[in-house]
């Protein structure tokens, strides 16, 4: 592994014996996993550059499992590593030699659907579709979309803030989460917010959401769900140059539009995902955007024409509208495909997620193209257009020596340069291992310490998901006494993972 | 008796020099926008004021991006009037003075269940924090993931974690088109049902008011064909409540307006602010005879104006929400604290967070009671 964790506690792993017979007292049955071939089973998430097998895997059933496994774990000082469906792109569910691994797919039970309040109430095990799937039988929906959306849990989607193709206009799952209950590390049961849209908690909420399981574990989860639009069309536009490509997304935004998606894709992508998928997308194009809008019919139609006169008027080498569900479903099979379209070009990948102003792209984009020039890799380009969420694709072999730290080098490049230009490292991924060291990139030493203030509110043992997010963990009683002056720590800075 | 000033910083360094200062000579502040709210809370506690009036202007403002970044201390006129400019608006539709209150508040208007708050359009704060120290957190752009999200957890921190010198906020599009279809005659209970329906439906209204006496308003917004198809969608869902009015021209922003700051309700008696679930608005006030009210939010938001002896606390408590009593008498201030007690492990939580931004309890730690630091 070229990232590092921080040293495991041999004394912890020589207790394995003794703390899976423990842990199956209070989760009996299939759920603790200590056998080794087992355990490798949770090694990586989808950030698979990255493995390690976990000391011990716990699945519990019930919140008051769950309350019982922390609360064992903190007695004795063990570390705990929560993980959903294991579909995190940054590494966030990445275990730990020395820590358990909570994984809360068996909880995966809809625990009420309230039409009245326009809420769901779930447990963190239910997937993100199945959510949608549970109420569009009344004409309602769950907003935020992830990619991986047929596989990822809410409650992992509760720990990323995760996003989604249409969130510019229904935003992340922050915007869309009124309550959950959340077990402490030392196993209390508290809930936050509830089925109300404000309450005096929600600040704490906010800070739960996106937290990647540094502050507890998510035990309910309550979503807003929204009434599905009536119609929806796509428009597939093709550009001759990003240039063109970038004004025609400013120019729609200007105009007081804002799309239920707008998505961009380069070259390279454009020709890797026609090879792959055929989807019938312009292979003259430099660049390509869909376009979605929904609403009423009313709507779509009046939308349509204006950004198809838009698109003309920023020089669309090709327009296209799609006249049925079916074609709509059909522009959008193609990007939907992007990242399967890359396993054909390079047998690893790694997928950045950077955020940019929106001005600044074509100028990113042909520094990324240099850069991978420079790390001697190749790169392709899909972006959510309209929130300036970058998603550059780095291709690389695995097997071949040197080439994955070449492309965590490239990336990291990619990386900095987006905050370099006013964006900021992750836009819906989370920071995990992946974007741990570069966070000093976009943050001082006492952002840093502030945001940690937070984590040791909860969690002053450290022992919720350790060498995730922060690239440097103070103990927290250090991290009381610290005292900065001019902006600068007056202590000597403890060593890196 | 007003509180006495205590700094009026310029800039950065002079605030975190004002509250190192009161740190150090153990006093507590209140951070002080245009005081629009400066009567919630307990009026007798020991403070004096930081005023954040030096901390106005307009830092950075690209339409096309959707970002305005703006210091706290800007008035929010001032903000709306260069957001219309360009055909834009804060979709949470504030009521306030200064753009820092708005926030330091968390006070979101009628368009709150369709838009989101202030909450969901904060992108990134700096500030100075309790401890005296200077940081930032967030960002620039409208979709970020990068560490945790401080700019959150301080709006609706009333200014007892850090004394913000400027955000950034999501922009959005102001609708090209306003309608607000209005049904007379409606008790509490059917008025409220048919504002879930209205909130259910395909109609996307911006809007969903009953305003006893008057009647039952929702509000759509956008594109002129999409308001004028979406207006006969909704006269549909309303036909069978009775019948329906339209309000166009600027008869509907007035009327939202009068919505978002309840200024129709009486001015002598206390005014609450209940949070509850949607469906629970008209149980709420069924207990509470015939104390004058409002209901926003398609129900889940009640304003109450009541006399002193009405317990609205316990009503809203009833139905799993929340009242916050926003105007009083300085008596009745200083016995009911401003905010609804919370559970006993998130007040822990929230008094931990505290101490970490704010050791020394510096800033405004007794604004909502002893108990509530």
């Amino acid at each position: 592994m070229t990232v590092s964790m921080p040293r495991p506690d041999a004394a912890t792993i020589e207790k394995r014996g003794v703390i899976a017979a423990t842990l199956r007292s209070i989760v009996p049955g299939e759920g603790v996993i200590d056998a080794e071939d087992g355990r490798r089973v949770f090694e990586s998430d989808a950030l698979t550059a990255y493995a390690q097998s976990p000391l011990l895997v716990v699945l519990p059933r019930t919140a008051a499992e769950v309350s019982a496994v922390l609360r064992y774990c903190h007695g004795r000082g063990i570390k705990v590593v929560p993980r959903g469906a294991g579909t995190s792109l940054s590494g966030g569910a990445l275990p730990l030699a020395d820590a358990v691994l909570l994984g809360l797919s068996r909880m995966s039970r809809i625990l009420e659907i309230d039409y009245d309040n326009r809420v769901v109430v779930a447990q963190p095990g239910v997937t993100n579709l199945a959510i949608t799937r549970a109420v569009e039988g009344r004409g309602f929906y769950y907003a935020p979309d992830p990619s991986s959306q047929i596989a990822c849990t809410v409650g992992g989607n509760v720990a990323e803030n995760s996003g989604g193709v249409h969130c510019l206009k229904y935003g992340l799952t922050t915007n869309n989460v009124l309550g959950v209950e959340l077990v402490l590390v030392d196993g209390e049961v508290t809930r936050l917010g509830g089925k109300a849209l404000e309450s005096s908690d929600h600040d704490i909420l906010s800070v739960v959401i996106g937290s990647e399981g540094l502050l507890g574990v998510v035990t309910e989860v309550t979503v807003r769900i929204l009434p599905r639009p009536l119609a929806a069309r796509a428009l597939l536009l093709g550009f001759g140059s990003v240039e063109d490509a970038a004004r025609c997304v400013g120019t729609v935004i200007g105009a007081g539009v804002i799309p239920a998606g707008m998505e961009m894709m380069d070259r390279p992508a454009i020709q890797a995902i026609e090879a792959f998928a055929a989807a019938g997308y312009p292979l003259d194009a430099q660049a390509l955007l869909i376009v979605e809008v929904d609403g009423v019919e009313a709507e779509c139609a009046h939308l349509a024409a204006e950004i198809e006169a838009m698109a003309r008027a920023c020089g669309a080498t090709s327009i296209s509208t799609s006249k049925d569900e079916a074609e709509r479903l059909a522009f959008w099979a193609g990007r939907k495909a992007a990242f399967p379209a890359m396993g054909r070009l390079a047998p690893d990948y790694f997928c950045m997620d950077g955020t940019i102003p929106r001005a600044a792209l074509p100028r990113v984009l042909t520094r990324i193209g240099a850069l991978g020039d420079l790390h001697g890799l190749k790169v392709a380009n899909v972006f959510h257009a309209g929130d300036g969420n970058l998603h550059p694709l780095i291709l690389y072999d695995g097997n071949n020596e040197g080439e994955l730290e070449r492309a965590e080098a490239f990336g990291a490049d990619i990386l900095r340069l987006c905050v370099e230009v006013g964006g900021v490292l992750t836009g819906e991924h989370g920071v995990g291992v992946e974007k741990r060291d570069l966070m000093g990139a976009m943050f001082s030493a006492v952002d840093l310490a502030h945001q940690q203030r937070v984590k040791c509110a909860f969690d002053p043992m450290l022992l919720m998901n350790p060498g995730k997010v922060f690239p440097t963990l103070h103990r927290c009683a250090e991290l009381g006494r610290v005292h900065v002056h001019a902006g600068r720590l007056a202590f000597p800075e403890l060593p890196r993972f | 008796m007003n509180p006495p000033l205590f700094a009026a910083p310029a800039n950065e360094a002079e605030l975190v020099e004002a509250i190192s200062t009161a740190r150090d000579e153990r006093r507590t502040v209140e951070l002080r926008g245009a005081g629009t709210r400066a009567a919630v809370g307990d009026p007798g506690r020991e403070r004096a004021i930081i005023d954040m009036g030096g901390f106005a202007g307009i830092i950075d403002y690209e339409p096309t991006e959707l970002v305005l970044t703006v210091g706290a201390g800007t008035p929010l006129a001032e903000v709306e009037r260069l957001l219309a400019a360009n055909g834009q608006m804060l979709a949470f539709e504030p009521h306030g003075g200064t753009i820092g209150g708005v926030m330091a508040a968390g006070a979101s208007g009628p368009r709150r269940p369709f838009a989101g708050g202030v909450r969901d359009h904060l992108l990134g704060v700096e500030g100075v924090s309790g401890r005296g120290e200077a940081f930032k957190a967030g960002g620039r752009v409208v979709k970020n993931v990068t560490g945790y999200d401080l700019p959150r957890l301080m709006t609706g921190s009333w200014g007892r974690l850090a004394a913000i010198t400027s955000l950034s906020v999501k922009v959005l599009p102001k609708g090209r088109a306003e309608a607000t279809v209005m049904v007379e005659g409606l008790d509490d209970a059917p008025a409220l049902a048919l504002l879930a329906r209205a909130a259910g439906s395909a109609a996307e209204i911006s809007g969903a008011a009953h305003i006893p006496g008057m009647g039952t308003a929702m509000r759509l917004e956008g594109f002129g064909p999409s308001v004028a198809a979406r207006v006969e969608m909704l006269r549909g869902l309303c036909a069978s409540s009775g019948e329906a009015r339209l309000i166009e021209g600027d008869g509907s922003p007035a009327l939202w307006r009068e919505v978002r700051d309840a200024s129709g309700l009486p001015q002598d008696l206390p005014l609450w602010r209940v949070t509850a679930p949607a469906a629970s608005g008209a149980r709420l006030t069924a207990d509470l005879g015939d104390a004058a009210r409002l209901y926003d939010w398609a129900g889940g938001l009640v304003w109450i104006a009541a006399p002193e002896s009405v317990d609205v606390r316990a009503a809203a408590s009833a139905v799993g929400g929340q009242a916050m009593l926003v105007r009083a008498s300085d008596e009745m201030r200083a016995r009911i604290g401003a905010l609804h007690p919370e559970a006993a492990g998130v007040a822990a939580l929230r008094s931990r967070i505290k101490a970490g931004f704010d050791p020394a309890g510096v800033l405004d730690p007794e604004r909502f009671g002893k108990a509530q630091i």
